[in-house]
C-alpha cells in the first residue's frame, strides 16, 4: 500500500483507444484515461461529451468495441460491475441506491454480508465498517437509520459501502450536484483521506472550480473523446471550459444599450398572497422595449410568484400589471400569450414541456390557439412539425427528428426546444426564469447570444436568474428581490457579484452606487 | 421510424399480450381438467351452416358496438387523466330517459331517432356533470363520485321506470317498462346487405346503430388528434402544470371532458334501445359501463385499438353457448376477458418503457450536429 503518487508503479486504471458504439452512433471513440495510486483525477465535459458512457465502460455496465483496460498494468475485460469490483473498482452514482429504512450498517453490507453459518454476522460488520469510517474519516454511525440521514451523510454511505467491498479505485459521478458548499467541502476532506491512502478517486463533473480544487489531474471529454489531461493547479476554469466547448468562450459581456422609451410592461404595486402571507408586495417596475430587467435574489424571494403573477397562473391581490399600455391584470395566460408575451417557466419538465409527448407536440404547447400550426378550433399537426424543424435547425437542438418525445432530449436541448418555441411567436415581452439553467456551457452561449439579437430587435425581457453572471451580462437594470419586496435598483455596469450578494442577503440595502455597504464587511 | 415500423411498434405489444393471455387460459383450462385446444376450437367456431355463421356474425358485431362506444367514453376522459369510472350509471339514467322521451313522442322517422340520441346524449352528460362540478368546485376525486353514482344510477333508473316514466297504458302485472318506442323510432339494421359480402343474411339484423359507431369513432379521433379541443385535452392529461402554464384552463377542460365522456356514455345503451328492446325495463342489459374501461384499457385509449378491443370481447362473449355445448363452462371466455386486459396492461407498460429506453438511447447517441455524427453518449442531465 504505497502512501503517495509513485511515477514508477503502473497506473492504477489506464484506459487505452477506448472507442463505445450505439447503433448509429459513436459515444466515445479512441479515448485515453490514466488514473495513478493515490491520485484524485477529474473528468469534465459538457452535457452530452461522453462521460456517463465511459464512466459505465470502466464499471463493466458495458463493454467497449475496441481498446483495453488496464488494472495495476494488467488488461482485464470487465463484463459487469461484479468484475469491476472483483478488480477493486467501485462506483457511487449521483442517485443513491440505498435501502432507506435499512440502517447503515445493513445497508453498507448489503450485497456482500459477513457472515456465520446463515447469519449476519453483526459484530464483525460493525468492526469493519467502523474501521472504514475511522480510517477515511467518514464518521458513520452504523446503526443510524438511512431515511433519517441527510443528502451528504447518504453519499458517505454509498462510500463506505464501495470501501467496504474493497475497492481501490472509486468512481465518484457528479458527487456535488446533490450537496450544499459546506457539505461540498466535507466530501472533499473525505476525498483527501481516501487520497493519502494510496485509493484512486475518478471524479465527474462539469462544476469546472470544483473540479480544479479538488483533483490532481484533469482529463477533458469532447464530442466522445479525450482533447487531454491538464494539471489541476496549471489550468484555469476558463482555460478547462474552452477545452470543453473547443472555442473561444463568450462571456456575458454587455452590448450597446438598445433600451427605447417605449414602455412594453408596466407593473404598479403588485402583491401576491399565498397562505395568507404576502409572498409578493408591491412590486412596481417598467420594462421598456430593447430592454433587459435582471432580476436577482436568493431563491425563494418572490421571483417564482412574480414570474406566476406574470404568466397569469397566479391570480395578484394588489396591483396592475399592464402590457403596451393595455390593464392585462385580469386576463387569462392564453389571452397574455396573444397579446403578445412569452414565457421560460423556471421548471421546464414541469410547466413548459410534455415529456411523454413528441418535440412537435410540444411545439403546439402553448401556441395551440395562433396560426399556422394551431388554430381557434384546428390544430395542424403537419405545419407544427414544419415550425419544430425550423427551430430545431435554426436553435441547434439536437435530434433525430421531430417525432421524439421531449424527455428523451438532454436538458440543454430542451430548454433551446422551449426558449425557441417562445421566440418563434416574435414576442414583445419576454419573461424567462433561468434560461440557462441546467444548459452547457456551448447551449449557454448561444442562448444568451439570441436573447442579446431579440434585444436589440426590440424585444422586452424580464429576466429571473440564480447565474449573477447572466444577470449582469444581460441586464440593463437590475433589482433585487428580498422577501417579496424589490429592495434595490442597481446599475449592472457598476456592480459586481459580490456587491449583489450583499444585497440579496440583505446585508446592504437603497439604490445603485451605495456600495460602501459593502466595504463594512 | 418509417409508419410501417411505427404500425408495428403499436401493434406488436397487444398481439403478444393476447397470446400471453391465451397461453395463460391454455394452462388454467389444463389444470381445471378442461382440454384446452377443445375449448380453442369451440371459441373459434362459428358454426357449421352459412346461416349459422352469419347469426354468429351478427351477435359478434351487434354485441361490439355497445362496448365500443363505452370504450370511447371511457377513453376521452382517460386522455386527461380522468377515470370516469360512472360510463355504467351514465349511460343507465341516459337509457331510461332516452327510452320514456322516446316512447311519449311520436315524430316521423329520422327526427324521432335523433331526438332520442340527443336525450340520451343530454342525459349522460347531464349525470357525468355531478362529478365533474363537485371535482371542479371541491376537488372531490372523481373516481369515488363516479363509483357512488353508479349505485344511485341503479337505483334512480329502477325507480324512474317503475314511477314516473312507467308506461301507463300497460296492465299492472308484469315487470314495469318505459312505454315502447313507436315505429318511427325503430331502427332498420343490416341484413339483406349480408348477400352484398356473399354471406347468407342473419335470422336477425344487425343493428343500425352500427353506423352511429362509426360516426362516432371518426370524430372522437379526429377531435382528440386534430382539434385545439383534443391537444388541450390530451396536453391537459400529460402534464396539468405545463398545461395551465401555456394558457389552457384546467377547471374548464375537467368539466368539458367529462361531459364529452357523459354524452357519449349515454349512446351505449341505445343499441338496445333503438334496434332490440324499444323500451328501457328491468331486464336492461347492465355492466357494459365497466366492461367499457377493460375495452380502453386493452384499446390503449386509441379509436381503432378500442374498436378492436370491443371487437375481441365480444367474440369472447359471443363464444360462451358454443363452449357450453362442448361442455367447458362459458366462464372460459370471462377468464380469457380478464387475463387479456391485465396482460395487455403489464406488456403496454413493459413495451413503452422498452421503446421509451430504445430512443433515449438514439436521442443521447446524437448530441452533436448532423455534420459530426460520430460522438456523444447518454448523460444523465435533465431527466426527471
Amino acid at each position: 500500500m504505497t502512501s503517495a503518487p509513485d511515477a514508477a508503479a503502473p497506473p492504477a486504471i489506464e484506459l487505452r483507444g477506448i472507442t463505445k458504439r450505439f447503433p448509429g452512433v459513436v459515444a466515445n471513440r479512441d479515448v485515453h484515461l490514466s488514473v495513478a495510486r493515490g491520485e484524485v483525477h477529474a473528468l469534465v465535459g459538457e452535457n452530452g461529451a461522453g462521460k456517463s458512457t465511459l464512466m459505465k465502460t470502466l464499471y463493466g455496465m458495458h463493454v467497449p468495441e475496441e481498446g483495453t483496460i488496464s488494472v495495476d498494468g494488467e488488461v482485464v475485460t470487465l463484463r459487469s460491475p461484479g468484475d469491476a469490483i472483483g478488480h477493486g473498482i467501485g462506483m457511487v452514482h449521483q442517485h443513491f441506491m440505498l435501502a432507506d429504512n435499512f440502517t447503515v450498517l445493513e445497508n453498507v453490507v448489503l450485497g456482500s454480508e459477513p457472515h456465520r453459518g446463515p447469519r449476519l454476522d453483526v459484530a464483525e460488520s460493525r468492526r469493519r465498517i467502523l474501521e472504514i469510517s475511522d480510517r477515511y474519516g467518514l464518521g458513520l454511525r452504523p446503526d443510524a437509520v438511512v431515511e433519517d440521514l441527510s443528502v451528504a451523510d447518504r453519499q458517505r454511505v454509498e462510500i463506505a459501502k464501495v470501501l467496504f467491498r474493497g475497492a481501490r479505485v472509486l468512481i465518484l459521478d457528479e458527487p456535488t450536484a446533490v450537496l450544499v458548499p459546506q457539505e461540498v467541502d466535507a466530501l472533499f476532506a473525505n476525498l483527501a483521506e481516501l487520497r493519502r491512502e494510496g485509493l484512486s478517486v475518478v471524479f465527474v463533473s462539469h462544476k469546472l472550480d470544483e473540479v480544479r480544487a479538488v483533483a490532481d489531474r484533469i482529463t477533458v471529454l469532447r464530442r466522445g473523446t479525450t482533447v487531454g489531461t491538464v494539471d489541476a493547479d496549471e489550468v484555469t476554469s476558463r482555460q478547462l471550459a474552452e477545452l470543453m466547448v473547443g472555442s473561444e468562450l463568450p462571456v456575458a459581456e454587455r452590448a450597446a444599450s438598445t433600451v427605447t422609451d417605449e414602455v412594453a410592461l408596466a407593473v404598479h404595486g403588485l402583491a401576491v398572497e399565498r397562505g395568507g402571507r404576502r409572498v409578493l408586495d408591491d412590486v412596481s417596475f417598467e420594462v421598456h422595449r430593447g430592454e433587459v430587467v435582471g432580476f436577482a435574489g436568493v431563491e425563494g424571494n418572490g421571483q417564482s410568484e412574480l414570474v406566476e403573477a406574470l404568466l397569469g397562473v397566479l391570480a395578484p391581490t394588489a396591483g396592475t400589471v399592464e402590457l403596451g399600455g393595455e390593464d392585462i391584470t385580469r386576463t387569462s395566460t392564453l389571452r397574455r400569450r396573444g397579446a403578445g408575451m412569452a414565457f421560460v417557466p423556471e421548471d421546464r419538465h414541469r410547466q413548459a414541456l410534455l415529456l411523454e409527448a413528441p418535440l412537435w407536440e410540444n411545439r403546439l404547447l402553448g401556441h395551440q390557439g395562433s396560426a399556422p400550426a394551431g388554430g381557434r378550433f384546428l390544430v395542424h399537426p403537419r405545419a407544427a412539425r414544419e415550425q419544430t424543424a425550423r427551430i430545431m435547425a435554426e436553435w441547434d437542438v439536437r435530434a433525430p427528428g421531430v417525432e421524439v418525445r421531449a424527455g428523451a432530449l438532454s436538458g440543454g436541448n430542451q430548454q433551446k426546444l422551449v426558449i425557441g418555441r417562445e421566440m418563434e411567436a416574435q414576442p414583445k415581452v419576454l419573461v424567462a426564469a433561468h434560461p440557462t439553467r441546467g444548459v452547457d456551457v456551448g447551449a449557454q452561449s448561444s442562448i444568451w447570444g439570441r436573447l442579446r439579437d431579440a434585444r436589440a430587435e426590440g424585444l422586452a425581457t424580464v429576466l429571473v436568474s440564480a447565474d449573477l453572471d447572466e444577470l449582469i451580462g444581460l441586464s440593463d437594470v437590475l433589482h433585487v428581490m428580498l422577501r417579496g419586496r424589490l429592495v434595490a435598483t442597481l446599475d449592472p455596469r457598476d456592480v459586481t457579484p459580490e456587491v449583489l450578494g450583499t444585497y440579496m442577503t440583505g446585508a446592504a440595502t437603497g439604490d445603485a452606487g451605495t456600495t460602501t455597504e459593502e466595504d463594512r464587511r | 421510424m418509417t409508419a410501417v415500423r411505427r404500425l408495428g411498434a403499436a401493434l406488436a405489444p397487444p398481439a403478444v399480450a393476447v397470446l400471453i393471455a391465451l397461453a395463460i387460459t391454455a394452462l388454467l383450462l389444463t389444470v381445471l381438467g378442461v382440454d384446452a385446444l377443445t375449448a380453442l376450437r369451440a371459441l373459434v367456431d362459428f358454426g357449421g351452416s352459412a346461416q349459422g355463421q352469419a347469426n354468429q356474425l351478427r351477435t359478434l358485431l351487434t354485441g361490439a358496438v355497445p362496448l365500443f362506444l363505452a370504450g370511447v367514453a371511457v377513453s376521452v376522459a382517460f386522455r386527461m387523466n380522468l377515470f370516469n369510472i360512472g360510463v355504467e350509471g351514465q349511460y343507465r339514467v341516459a337509457a331510461v330517459c332516452a327510452a320514456y322521451v322516446g316512447g311519449e313522442l311520436a315524430l316521423p322517422m329520422p327526427l324521432h331517432v335523433l331526438v332520442i340520441v340527443l336525450v340520451a346524449m343530454l342525459a349522460g352528460a347531464a349525470y357525468a356533470a355531478v362529478p365533474a362540478v363537485l371535482k371542479v368546485t371541491r376537488g372531490v376525486n372523481e373516481v369515488i363520485t363516479t363509483i357512488m353514482l353508479n349505485s344511485i344510477a341503479v337505483g334512480l333508473a329502477a325507480y324512474l321506470v317503475a314511477g314516473p316514466f312507467r308506461d301507463s297504458t300497460a296492465g299492472e302485472g308484469g315487470n314495469p317498462t318505459t312505454r315502447p318506442l313507436g315505429e318511427s323510432a325503430r331502427l332498420p339494421g343490416f341484413q339483406d346487405s349480408f348477400l352484398l359480402l356473399g354471406l347468407q343474411p342473419p335470422t336477425r339484423p344487425v343493428t343500425g346503430f352500427i353506423v352511429v359507431a362509426v360516426v362516432v369513432g371518426v370524430v372522437v379521433a379526429l377531435l382528440v388528434s386534430r382539434t385545439r379541443f383534443g391537444f388541450e385535452l390530451r396536453a391537459s392529461g400529460a402534464n396539468p402544470t405545463a398545461a395551465v402554464a401555456s394558457g389552457i384552463p384546467a377547471k374548464a377542460m375537467v368539466l368539458r371532458a367529462m361531459l364529452l365522456s357523459g354524452a357519449l356514455a349515454g349512446l351505449v345503451g341505445l343499441p338496445e334501445l333503438l334496434s332490440e328492446d324499444y323500451s328501457y325495463g328491468t331486464s336492461f342489459t347492465s355492466g357494459l359501463g365497466f366492461t367499457g374501461i377493460a375495452v380502453a384499457l386493452l384499446g390503449r385509449n386509441s379509436v381503432p385499438g378500442i374498436a378492436v378491443a370491443a371487437l375481441l370481447f365480444s367474440f369472447l362473449d359471443r363464444a360462451g353457448p358454443s363452449l357450453e355445448t362442448q361442455g367447458i363452462p362459458p366462464s372460459v371466455s370471462t377468464i380469457i376477458q380478464g387475463t387479456v386486459v391485465l396482460t395487455v396492461v403489464v406488456v403496454n407498460e413493459v413495451a413503452a418503457r422498452l421503446l421509451a429506453r430504445r430512443e433515449d438511447r438514439r436521442v443521447r447517441g446524437r448530441t452533436e450536429p448532423a455534420a459530426v455524427p460520430a460522438a456523444a453518449a447518454q448523460q444523465g442531465e435533465g431527466r426527471a
